[in-house]
């Protein structure tokens, strides 16, 4: 859980997508799940902000990134959970790849500049 | 894929808005429940716990709200609701709902009707497969105009010309229905085999005229057309059958299709083939100027190309085809494409039609973006607190947009039926001849026309009101402090703008109506040479194996003279082969003794009437010199001629041309004995009021080389000349029923329909104008009455100050006044250049008349002194104790 102390901060512009497809790439998720998957695995750097993370989940699926399906939970209660498209896997990978070139690309710079 | 997926998606949340609505809803509630539970698990009371988790997910409606935007299937969702609230926006405000759809849709309606006949006639390609390569041959005369070819120079560019992949010429013909109930005389041509291939058409039913139809004395063959089929005929049918023309046997061999236009001779229904020869000696029919050529190119062959050739063609003569001194082509040819040939009579016309038409579109628009603005202004406290509560500006313009995009539909549906209705109108006013009629009405481009046009004018009225009415939104939160009461703001100077624009529009309409109706009154007042009143005239038609002989057809007319003369109210009647005004042009070129054969190429040629001894006196032609043929002339007695002013004056200038000795057409050149001049009349006018046209020479019908076989007969009346039509017509018949006659007019008819063509640009930009003037006066109306709502308190003030109430109302109407003289220097300014287009159109009036120009700018501030009275009235009985109290 989030260290009270550390501010969070909103995911980065254009990262949501990025940071959906791989915790989705780990198993099929609901959009709690995803939440506080990122919130988690960032330790609590990142927070989602439900409106945008719903949005999101939307928009991959009508691209075709994700599939989404109503399931019943372990308290009998209706949820949407969301799961890897092979066409999302393929947009990971690429993502995935221009993220880190874009990084080191950042990193380069910063590290020029001092 | 991926859009596909996103339509199907998007199509099911629309068409099942409420489940899909529940899936947001129950996702975000999950949301919450799950990040509840969470705080509860770490050890807080459910309900704060519930608490936080709503902290944490914000307001869940505007997360909901927030996921529901997603997707296009949105912007379909909003839009409709734009064209909802438009709508009922509308049906609250009856009142400017209908006026401003009526506006859009006469607007609308104009223009699509106008385009209807524009399109056709001026745009479209003519309806022929590769219509752009027909193209019109006409030999060149003296002044450089086109002239008629003769069917001899036909013959040698068919047989010389490389450029015409086909060439074909054509004649009129005029048979008639003989040994028949109800006689009648068809329309038609004779033309040379090649005729509908070079056009690309074939007969639908039956066959084609072949070479071996096409020869001197060949069979006697006829194509119909599918009207004239149908409606005499019993439709197609007729082919194979034997049908009596002129007295003679004709095969019917085929039925052109229906769709079939033959816009070269819109009214010819029949066709025979040419069965000329193009070897003829000089004096027969084959050389006389009155054929048509029509050739299409080859492909690839320019016009251009076509015309050097042909220029080349006609400098180098060959000993196979001589050629006689009228058609020596040395003036070359003129090759011109099929379309212009049968557009330029009507092009002027329609072109200032269509222009006055768009005219008037934009007064419309600008009339119903001025009743927007005034609209807004009223609404600007409910506008200043839709913003105060939030509504985007975007989203304002856009329901804006959207409200004047429905008022263009509904207005532009209604439009159509305006449209309809004016289609109708215009073929009923086209003048005659007008090409292609039968392709004016509501089709696929003429409908196209319409949803452009109203979208335009949607998106143009609703963007122009948009930001009319922004300047005033900087003052919309004041306004909504204020309770909107002061504060003209911009869009009143938007809107005083406007109505000067659309009295400047008025102004070029009006102008434009003053020169046409003042060059009609030119014209009219025109001497025609001759004393029109109480003149009857019929055409008479004696074509037919009866009558092949010159004695009998000369019989027979002399006879029916005899008959109208006994009738009642009959003064005096004469026959005339060329009747002044019908339309008909005969024109024969000669030679004097004087100086004989050096005539040639150097344009000899006059208008030629061969009339009965007392034509003169019928018609009131005045006598110069010398004198009126009489039972002098007869045939075998030596010739006379009696020629007019102006040629007499072009022949022998101060000479007495009494008594000098001339030979005309056929005789010209040949040892035939000289007709002597006898007598000097007045000129006459042929073609129209407006053609000075008027060398001509009269001879008695029984010394001309044959008697004409369609003739006119004219009759001086006592009283109405109209009303002696069926009796006239009794009594030719009584002497043989089975002749047609053709055309029965009064002489005055036959000259107003002389100027059909200005006529019809004068009652459509006439009915604009009018329009145009109405809409004007009813803007500057709502902009003073608008002008003094807003100003009540200023008034009140004034009033309570010692203003007179004649103060008042001065300078209410002296401000519109104001707003007008603007609009009419603007608009005198545009009708000046305008009128460039009217040009052609203009008789004896200069396009920059100032009496016409100074009595529109009186005209329209006189309406608008009218507009602005009765508002100004109004502010004038303003109680200043009430305006003040109500601060």
């Amino acid at each position: 859980m989030a260290d009270e102390t550390t501010p969070n901060t909103d995911v980065i512009q254009g990262t949501l997508d990025l940071l959906i497809l791989k915790t989705l790439s780990l198993a099929p998720m609901h959009g709690f799940g995803i939440a506080r998957r990122v919130e988690q695995v960032s330790r609590g750097v990142f927070k989602v902000n439900p409106g945008s993370l719903l949005v999101a989940l939307q928009r991959l699926e009508r691209s075709g990134w994700l599939d989404a399906e109503w399931r019943q939970t372990e308290n009998a209660r209706r949820a949407k959970y969301y799961s890897l498209t092979r066409a999302g896997r393929r947009q990971l990978d690429a993502e995935t790849a221009d993220w880190k070139r874009r990084v080191a690309a950042v990193a380069r710079l910063l590290s020029t500049e001092a | 894929m991926h859009l596909w997926r996103s339509l199907v998606r998007g199509l099911r949340v629309l068409t099942h808005r409420a489940v899909a609505d529940e899936q947001i809803t129950d996702e975000v509630d999950h949301y919450v429940e799950l990040a509840a539970a969470e705080h509860v698990r770490r050890g807080l009371a459910p309900d704060v716990a519930l608490r936080a988790a709503r902290l944490e997910v914000g307001n869940p409606t505007v997360a909901r709200e927030t996921v529901r935007s997603y997707g296009w299937e949105n912007a379909v969702d909003s839009v409709a609701a734009d064209v909802r609230f438009a709508l009922r926006r509308l049906r609250h405000n009856p009142s400017f709902t209908f006026v401003a759809v009526l506006t859009l849709a006469l607007g609308v309606g104009a223009t699509t009707a106008i385009f209807s006949a524009i399109d056709p006639i001026l745009l479209a390609p003519l309806p022929y497969p590769n219509a752009d390569r027909l193209v019109t041959i006409s030999d060149r005369g003296g002044v450089g105009s086109a002239a008629p070819p003769a069917y001899g120079t036909f013959g040698e560019l068919a047989a010389r010309a490389r450029s015409f992949a086909s060439i074909a010429a054509t004649d009129r013909w005029q048979p008639s229905l003989s040994e028949v109930e109800d006689p009648e005389r068809f329309v038609g041509q004779r033309v040379t085999a090649g005729y509908f291939g070079t056009l690309g058409v074939r007969p639908a039913i039956g066959r084609d005229f072949t070479g071996a139809d096409d020869q001197v004395n060949g069979p006697h063959v006829a194509i119909l057309s599918d009207r004239l089929a149908r409606r005499r005929f019993g439709g197609q049918s007729v082919v194979g059958r034997v049908v009596k023309l002129d007295d003679q046997d004709y095969l019917i061999i085929g039925v052109m299709p229906a769709s079939f236009a033959n816009v070269a001779a819109p009214a010819a229904d029949i066709w025979t083939p040419m069965q000329r020869n193009a070897h003829a000696p000089f004096n027969s029919v084959e050389w006389g100027h009155h054929y048509g050529i029509v050739a299409r190119l080859r492909e690839g062959r320019s016009i251009a190309a076509a015309t050097t050739e042909l220029a080349a063609l006609a400098r180098s003569r060959i000993p196979e085809f001589a050629r006689p001194p009228w058609a020596d082509m040395a003036g070359g040819l003129i090759v011109r494409s099929m379309r212009d040939d049968v557009t330029q009579d009507v092009r002027p016309a329609l072109l200032a039609v269509g222009g006055a038409v768009l005219l008037l579109l934009v007064i419309a628009c600008v009339n119903v973006t001025n009743l927007l603005l005034a609209q807004r202004g009223r609404r600007r406290g409910e506008l200043a607190m839709r913003i105060a509560l939030g509504a985007g500006r975007a989203r304002l313009v856009r329901q804006g947009v959207t409200e004047c995009l429905l008022l263009a539909v509904i207005g532009g549906a209604l439009g159509l039926a305006v449209a309809g209705a004016g289609m109708r109108a215009l073929i009923a006013l086209a003048p005659a001849g007008l090409p292609r009629v039968e392709a004016i009405g509501l089709n696929g481009p003429v409908f196209l026309f319409a949803l452009a046009t109203t979208t335009i004018v949607g998106l143009a009225i609703g963007i122009v009101s948009a930001l009319g009415g922004e300047q005033g939104a900087g003052g919309l939160r004041a306004g909504l402090q204020q309770g909107a009461r002061r504060a003209a703001g911009g869009s009143a100077v938007a809107r005083r703008a406007l109505v000067v624009a659309e009295v400047a529009l008025a102004i070029v309409l009006l102008a434009s109506t003053g020169l046409l109706m003042r060059s009609l009154s030119r014209l009219f007042a025109v001497e025609p040479g001759f004393d029109a009143s109480h003149l009857l005239t019929a055409q008479v038609v004696e074509s037919g194996f009866a009558y092949r002989t010159d004695t009998a057809r000369r019989e027979l007319f002399e006879q029916a003279l005899d008959a109208v003369r006994a009738l009642p109210g009959v003064q005096a009647a004469a026959v005339t082969s060329q009747l002044p005004l019908s339309g008909e042009l005969d024109g024969y070129g000669f030679e004097l003794q004087s100086k004989p054969a050096a005539a040639a190429g150097d344009d000899g040629s006059a208008l030629r009437y061969a009339v009965s001894s007392d034509y003169f006196n019928v018609m009131g032609i005045p006598l110069r010199r010398g004198r009126y043929l009489d039972a002098r002339d007869r045939p075998g007695a030596p010739e006379a001629v009696v020629v007019s002013e102006s040629f007499a004056r072009r022949l022998f200038g101060n000479r007495d041309p009494i008594g000098q000795r001339i030979r005309f057409g056929p005789e010209t050149g040949s040892s035939r004995p000289w007709d002597e001049i006898v007598g000097v009349v007045g000129d006459v006018k042929q073609q129209s009021l407006a053609v000075s046209q008027t060398e001509a020479f009269y001879v008695a019908i029984g010394q001309w080389w044959w008697v004409d076989d369609v003739e006119s007969v004219v009759v001086r009346t006592a009283g109405d000349a109209a009303s002696l039509a069926p009796s006239v017509k009794g009594a030719i018949w009584s002497v043989d029923k089975t002749r047609p006659i053709q055309r029965v007019a009064t002489m005055e008819q036959l000259i107003v329909a002389t100027e059909a063509q200005r006529r019809f640009a004068l009652a459509i930009i006439e009915t604009f104008a009018l329009a145009a003037l109405l809409l004007a006066a009813i803007g500057l109306y709502g902009v003073v009455s608008g002008a003094v709502s807003e100003r009540t308190r200023e008034i009140g003030i004034r009033v309570a100050l010692g203003a007179t109430s004649r103060g008042i109302v001065g300078g209410i109407v002296g401000g519109a006044l104001a707003l007008a003289a603007v609009g009419t220097a603007l608009g005198l300014v545009g009708a000046g250049v305008a009128s460039r287009l009217l040009e052609t159109m203009l008789f004896g009036v200069s396009r920059l008349d100032p009496t016409t120009y100074a009595s529109v700018a009186l005209l329209l501030g006189g309406v608008a002194a009218i507009a602005s009275w009765a508002p100004a009235r109004r502010a004038a009985r303003v109680d200043p104790a009430i305006t003040l109290r109500a601060e």
